[in-house]
């Protein structure tokens, strides 16, 4: 047990340390990228004095790395500063914003991991026939199609045309549980069928992997059933590299979500992020990139963690 | 006749006649169907307004970065902001002309260099504060002076002095100008308390509604205010912006009834829009258009022949009905059209002529390739344009080389920059704007690099010029200019096209900017 608390405390100082290298790498990026936030914010009605005015507002004159410096030492005391744009609060904006992204994430997660899950272990119990044949076929053709197309499709048919379900899938502070449920629905199920097939051709190959072991022949012959073989006795032995895709994909979730959000018109980071990359407003990127960055490595390191905690063997190394 | 069948349809409205007798009437007034049944909707039109329910617009241009400072606005939903809380001191009316707004009255001088607006009494703001002619100077000197960041700032460099006196406003020019009312126009001049100077983004101001929810880049929503100073307007009990920037979920977002208007039917899909029962599509001819600008000053682009030779060998009429399909006019190289103010109608039109490109492009001693550069972003279809433009100079011998640029970037980093490319002018509600904004040599725009002295000359003395006649001659004199020696092609103007719900009663064309020049949530009303 020690050297469980030991390996998840290097793992997160680890974590900081990659953290910190990604706030370097972001802000380089967003320095090098053509034009300036003031040309940005003005647009093409930028005239020379209004761009110089506000260049000195906005602080724009000061070398780059006292800049990069001011804002890590903020950020250690939890202020994330303000938006150079509307000069909104980042840290208030973020909250709501984030907590919105994951709202939606978590209903894709709820419906789609189970699902996969679940869709994995019937296309290994009945591999190669037709059931594994049909499971398989339907996800890889919904992977196969581009997001913003199983948007549009569930758009016309499902809002447009039965009216199930609204379109604009904006959702305010002052809307019920239910209320929110109803404006992701269409949102969440296209994310479901962008990220089932990942998930469940994994389940599948690995768990198909663990049924050549010789131990499955044992259970097989002791007249087990097929799916009390697969469940109780593949599956566990199948968890890690599992953990890994569905991490991946609950991460994609969270932060790849930006065309699903455009076209259903929802209020997550994505499009925060990509409004304010697009006026090269640098303290919001860098702060959305961290938040992002900080969910990828939270979510690889718990992939790690679960794999080796269903592992014995990695639990207890020599 | 047209009289005629105004009374008679006003009689239909009053319920005085039936439909039938009207269409019997008007077709014995010998008025086609077609004429009589349009009379008669905007007859049905003119109806009572109804009072009350949520009227949404879906609007493009929105971004999580929008302000409500409006100062800094630029784009669509800023732009429609500004119109629900607040007003200016005047406003663009549907004939292109004047409106009072926040000014009572306003009248000039002699020379056009002293303007006094009377500022309305007994308004108040959002707040409860009564609006004074203190908070009108406020706000013009908030969007004046080297330090400001407002956009106007261009519109506000021509004012030397401003003072109360009394109820009035008093703006003293440093050069006559006839045209102020149209600059006061401007819509980021919006009336804040103490000009915005404590809080330039609270959105309090004199609108006919009050902001409620402003959640930047997601919706912007509005309850009545119930005391509004102009009781024609405000129809419904709250309004909501939503934000859609994509084309496809706006349109849907209409087509499912969630939203009652929206902002910018992409040319491309009106035709299928338009089958989509229980929607219209509204268009108005707009002074918006599309451009390939050339730096008059710069090689190869200095040699006239040159400019010719491409502004001959480009199809105008092909541009309209492929960029366009066939939703806008074709334009003459000119940044004015028939929408403006002292337009003289009898310009030769330029067309595609591949012999006289062919000509020019020879005598010009240019060799090899011109080198365009675009971006998708510049305006709708530029790239498509691009290569049309590419295909037309062919046929003259010329060839164009069309370079794709990335849209972020590309207002700072080739237009007004680089020597060929391709933009939008939104247009102004005046000539003289038009013109000191992007072709006066000394203009922050100039993104046509055109130098010249006479024009410059020409544009300040049509400014004092307070004799219609000649002013429009001197138009007409600069227009022509512009024309056969600036740096300026422009195949189209494009028209605003929007789609509205059948639901939605009170629609008028206005074509100063989208959306009945941002009144139409407050203008219209959601049928009973």
């Amino acid at each position: 047990m020690p050297h469980l608390i030991l390996l998840i405390a290097q793992r997160l100082a680890l974590g900081f340390l990659l953290l910190l290298a990604v706030s370097a790498l972001i802000f380089l990026g967003t320095e090098i990228l053509p034009g300036d936030v003031a040309q940005s914010i003005l647009g093409q009605s930028a005239t020379p004095e209004a761009l110089a005015n506000l260049r000195r507002d906005l602080g724009l004159n000061e070398p780059a790395l006292k800049r990069y410096f001011s804002w890590l030492w903020g950020l250690l005391h939890g202020d994330l500063g303000t938006a150079l744009t509307n000069g909104a609060d980042i840290a208030s904006s973020i909250g709501s914003r984030l907590f919105n992204t994951m709202f939606l994430a978590t209903v894709a997660a709820v419906i789609s991991v189970p699902l996969a899950l679940i869709l994995g272990m019937l296309a290994v119990r009945y591999r190669n026939r037709w059931p594994d044949k049909l499971i398989s076929g339907s996800t890889l053709a919904f992977i196969s199609l581009p997001e913003f197309f199983i948007g549009y499709l569930l758009i016309y048919f499902v809002a447009v045309k039965l009216g199930w379900f609204p379109s604009v899938a904006t959702v305010y502070e002052s809307m019920s549980f239910t209320e929110r449920l109803s404006a992701v629905a269409l949102p969440a199920t296209t994310l479901t069928l962008v990220v089932l097939a990942h998930m469940m051709r994994m389940t599948r190959a690995a768990i198909l992997n663990v049924m050549q072991s010789a131990y499955i022949e044992t259970a097989e012959l002791k007249g087990l059933s097929a799916l009390k073989i697969i469940f109780r006795h593949a599956f566990p032995n199948a968890i890690a590299p599992i953990v890994n895709v569905v991490m991946l994909n609950l991460a994609y979730l969270i932060v790849g979500v930006v065309v699903v959000e455009v076209i259903f018109v929802y209020p997550g980071m994505g499009q925060y992020l990509v409004d304010h990359v697009a006026k090269r407003d640098v303290p919001v990127v860098q702060a959305c990139g961290l938040v992002f960055a900080a969910f990828y490595i939270f979510l690889n390191m718990a992939a790690d963690i679960i794999a080796i905690l269903s592992n014995p063997r990695l639990r207890h190394p020599k | 006749m047209a009289n005629s069948l105004e009374q008679l349809s006003k009689l239909v409205s009053s319920g005085a006649i039936s439909r039938r007798t009207f269409m019997k009437r008007a077709a014995a007034l010998g008025a086609s169907a077609a004429l009589s049944s349009q009379v008669l909707s905007t007859a049905a039109y003119a109806d009572e307004p109804v009072t009350g329910g949520v009227l949404k617009i879906g609007s493009s241009g929105g971004e999580s970065t929008n302000s409500l400072d409006p100062a800094t606005s630029s784009s669509a939903v800023p732009f429609l902001n500004g119109h629900q809380w607040g007003d200016l001191l005047v406003d663009i009316a549907d004939d292109g002309s004047i409106e009072n707004r926040l000014a009572e009255e306003y009248g000039s001088s002699a020379d056009a260099k002293t303007w006094t607006f009377k500022i309305r009494k007994g308004v108040e703001f959002h707040n409860g504060k009564t609006m004074t002619p203190e908070d009108v100077i406020a706000t013009l000197e908030r969007h004046s002076g080297e330090e400001t960041k407002s956009g106007a700032l261009g519109v506000m460099r021509g004012i030397d002095t401003m003072k109360v006196d009394g109820d009035n406003v008093v703006i003293g020019l440093k050069d006559p100008n006839a045209d102020l009312p149209f600059l006061m126009a401007d819509y980021h001049l919006v009336i804040q308390p103490n000009g915005g100077k404590d809080q330039p983004d609270a959105g309090i101001g004199t609108g006919p509604y009050k902001m409620v929810v402003n959640e930047p880049g997601v919706r912007h929503g509005y309850e009545k205010n119930t005391n509004d100073w102009k009781s024609d307007r405000g129809y419904a009990e709250q309004v909501e912006i939503l934000v859609i920037n994509d084309d496809t979920a706006r349109v849907a977002a209409l087509q499912s009834g969630q939203v009652h208007m929206i902002e910018r039917v992409p040319p491309k899909i009106v035709e299928l829009v338009k089958r989509i029962p229980n929607v219209e599509i509204k268009s108005a001819p707009g002074r918006g258009h599309y451009v390939f600008i050339m730096h008059a000053n710069t090689a190869p682009f200095d040699n006239n022949d040159l400019r010719m030779a491409l502004k001959y060998g480009i199809n105008r009429q092909e541009m309209v009905d492929k960029i366009l399909f066939g939703y806008g006019s074709v334009g003459n190289d000119m940044p004015i059209n028939a929408a403006y103010p002292f337009f003289s109608d009898d310009f030769e039109q330029r067309e595609y002529d591949p012999d006289k490109a062919a000509f020019h492009y020879k005598k010009s001693g240019h060799s090899g390739e011109v080198l365009l550069r675009t971006a998708d972003g510049s305006f709708p279809g530029a790239v498509d344009a691009a290569q049309l433009f590419q295909q037309s100079l062919a046929g003259a011998g010329v060839k164009l080389n069309v370079k794709r640029e990335p849209n972020d970037g590309y207002w700072s980093e080739v237009w007004n920059k680089q020597p060929f490319c391709t933009s939008y002018w939104g247009g102004r509600p005046t000539q003289d704007q038009m013109y000191s904004t992007a072709y006066l040599s000394s203009a922050d725009w100039n993104d046509t690099r055109f130098f010249n002295d006479d024009f410059d000359k020409m544009l300040l003395s049509a400014k004092g010029e307070l004799d219609a006649a000649k002013r429009k001659q001197i138009y007409r004199d600069m227009g022509s200019i512009v024309r056969d020696e600036g740096g300026l092609i422009c195949p189209m103007f494009n028209d605003w096209v929007e789609g509205v719900s059948t639901k939605v009663g009170g629609w008028a064309v206005n074509p100063n900017q989208a959306m009945m020049n941002g009144q139409a949530l407050s203008r219209c009303w959601l049928k009973a």
